[in-house]
């Protein structure tokens, strides 16, 4: 990299940045509600798919119980309710989230590979069991309403979730806490060897990664205004997160990011135009990926990349 | 500066380690020789803090550290290189260094350790970029020795350095040790390789099913007849 191309970034980049969050503030003053409501989806799904990645990224550790966190945050939203100020309900939702997975993180993160997965698995079932006894036999009633809020509120506050998890990302992806997690999934024993402690890395950042689903979860219930265990705790929300970074590639921030961007959008799309065969539809690409394009969106990218730019090795040069 | 008092060690009803007794002085290369499944592993695990002893102690420097916990124990200053190094093969030949430098109090330091450690192997700084599956056998070693001395350890222990190298090989890898010696780290080895591990060492220990059956010099136990017998061949 020469001078010039260091001052260029050093310009271009914040302020792309700055262009980008101010025209993200003003798209509620400017588009139709339709749009607000589209992006708000679209963010949700960016924030699971980022959270997942959080841990189960740099770790390896397939974790399949972003619905369990999700379920919870938006739990807290129908039992808050009107009581505190949205963004507290926020807060809590995120909190009670960290709690949970920090307690599960401490049991079970001494597993490894597929027993940890499977485990977070059962974890959606356990607590949606659960919620469902408590609502039947203590409360009495199943199902709870949750208050709605505006659109534009909504939004805002996605939106603020988003930027601190890519900001939380970041900073981790440039620490030493962030090579440390790779270095979990790529020798885990060396990991050991060398002194990190790895047990209580990954319960924190599992617990991180839960927080911020839980938020997530909290503010979206008040989009749909009714909820109950079996709507709250909906393993789909497992699965979408692990499929959509693996859409978009795995491997660095921008891959699971425009994976869940572009999978929400369709989503979106089809199940307006097609109703009836949209899961089918989502299925057939789902499977044209995992054939063609192992490496995601962002290996598609590279590979046209390298394709015009011309092959590029390795820097070995000192 | 390492003192190991009656040790034992058992994995549930087996018990591995028998009284161990052991000591390494500063400045010293001791090698533990022993046949496969004499316990040398579990013994460099257990001073390590990776497995918990059922009784005995441990004290390096003068401070029992029997039972602390791993990352304890490489705060304290003893590197462990396992069997095959055990690198990071998805990470660079940097990040594999940096990564040795973890621990708080050596992460500070971690630019000028890594300037040491390029100069005593100047090839991993040429090869900095590459990814560490890149390498080849005795680059890794070489990677996975320059690692451990990244978090400033005053001992060392290498646990089958020789493990699945060429013979030629072998000799650069106990010549590395060495030159870790020459700069100020106690050595302490475990070798299957019971004749270059004596040749090298200053003294050493025999480990047979979880005793320590002889010790001393190593010209010593060259000669002595269970020794020549046993393990040499002769």
């Amino acid at each position: 990299m020469n001078w010039k191309t260091i001052k260029y970034n050093r310009y271009l980049y914040p302020a792309l940045y700055i262009l980008i969050i101010v025209l993200f503030i003003a798209i509620p003053y400017i588009t139709a509600p339709y749009t607000i409501i589209l992006l708000s989806s679209i963010f949700m799904y960016i924030s699971l798919t980022l959270s997942w990645t959080l841990f189960s990224g740099p770790t390896g550790y397939t974790s399949l119980a972003t619905a369990a966190f999700f379920g919870l945050g938006l739990y807290m939203a129908g039992i808050l309710g009107d009581s505190v100020p949205l963004i507290v309900a926020v807060i809590c939702g995120g909190l009670i989230s960290f709690i949970l997975a920090f307690i599960i993180g401490a049991i079970t993160l001494r597993l490894r590979g597929i027993y940890f997965t499977i485990f977070t698995f059962g974890l959606v079932e356990l607590i949606k069991h659960l919620m469902l006894w408590w609502e039947i036999n203590i409360v009495g009633v199943r199902g709870r309403f949750v208050p709605r809020a505006d659109n534009a509120t909504v939004f805002y506050i996605l939106l603020a979730i988003l930027a601190a998890l890519l900001l939380t990302t970041y900073f981790l992806k440039s620490s030493r806490y962030g090579m440390a997690l790779s270095s979990i999934g790529s020798n885990e024993e060396a990991a050991i060897h060398i002194g990190i402690n790895v047990v209580n890395l990954k319960i924190i950042t599992f617990a991180s990664s839960a927080f911020f689903i839980g938020l997530t979860g909290t503010i979206m219930a008040t989009r749909w205004s009714y909820i109950d265990p079996y709507i709250a705790f909906d393993p789909f929300y497992s699965f979408l997160p692990p499929l959509m970074a693996i859409f978009g590639g795995l491997g660095n921030l921008f891959g699971p990011l425009l994976g869940a961007a572009v999978f929400s959008y369709l989503q979106e799309t089809l199940i307006t135009r097609f109703p009836y065969s949209y899961m089918l539809i989502f299925g057939l690409i789902m499977v044209i990926t995992i054939l063609y394009l192992p490496n995601g969106l962002i290996g598609l990218y590279q590979t046209i990349r390298q394709r015009f730019i011309g092959g590029k090795h390795a820097d070995t040069s000192s | 500066m390492l003192e190991v008092n009656t040790l034992n060690v058992s994995y549930g009803n087996v018990q591995v380690l028998w009284d161990v007794c052991l000591k390494v002085d500063e400045g010293e290369i001791v090698a533990l020789v022993g046949a496969n499944g004499a316990g040398k592993t579990t013994l460099l695990n257990a001073i390590a803090g990776l497995v918990k002893p059922a009784s005995g102690s441990v004290t390096f420097l003068g401070e029992d550290i029997t039972g602390y916990s791993s990352n304890a124990i490489v705060e304290r200053g003893i590197a462990y290189l396992p069997e095959g190094g055990r690198l990071f093969p998805d990470m660079s030949v940097l990040e594999n260094l940096e990564m040795g430098a973890y621990l708080k109090n050596s992460w500070n330091k971690r630019n000028e350790r890594l300037e040491k450690v390029y100069e005593i192997f100047p090839l991993l700084k040429e090869r900095r970029k590459q990814l560490a599956k890149t390498l080849s056998g005795g680059e890794r070693q070489m990677l996975a020795m320059g690692r451990s001395l990244m978090s400033g350890p005053k001992l060392g222990m290498f646990d089958e350095l020789s493990y699945g190298m060429a013979p030629k090989l072998v000799m650069e890898a106990f010549k590395m040790l060495e030159t870790l010696r020459d700069n100020g780290i106690t050595v302490f080895l475990i070798e299957q390789n019971v004749k270059q591990s004596l040749e090298i060492a200053d003294r050493a220990y025999v480990l047979e099913n979880g005793e320590i059956v002889s010790g001393g010099s190593c010209n010593a136990l060259l000669e002595s007849d269970h020794v020549r017998k046993a393990y040499l061949g002769l």
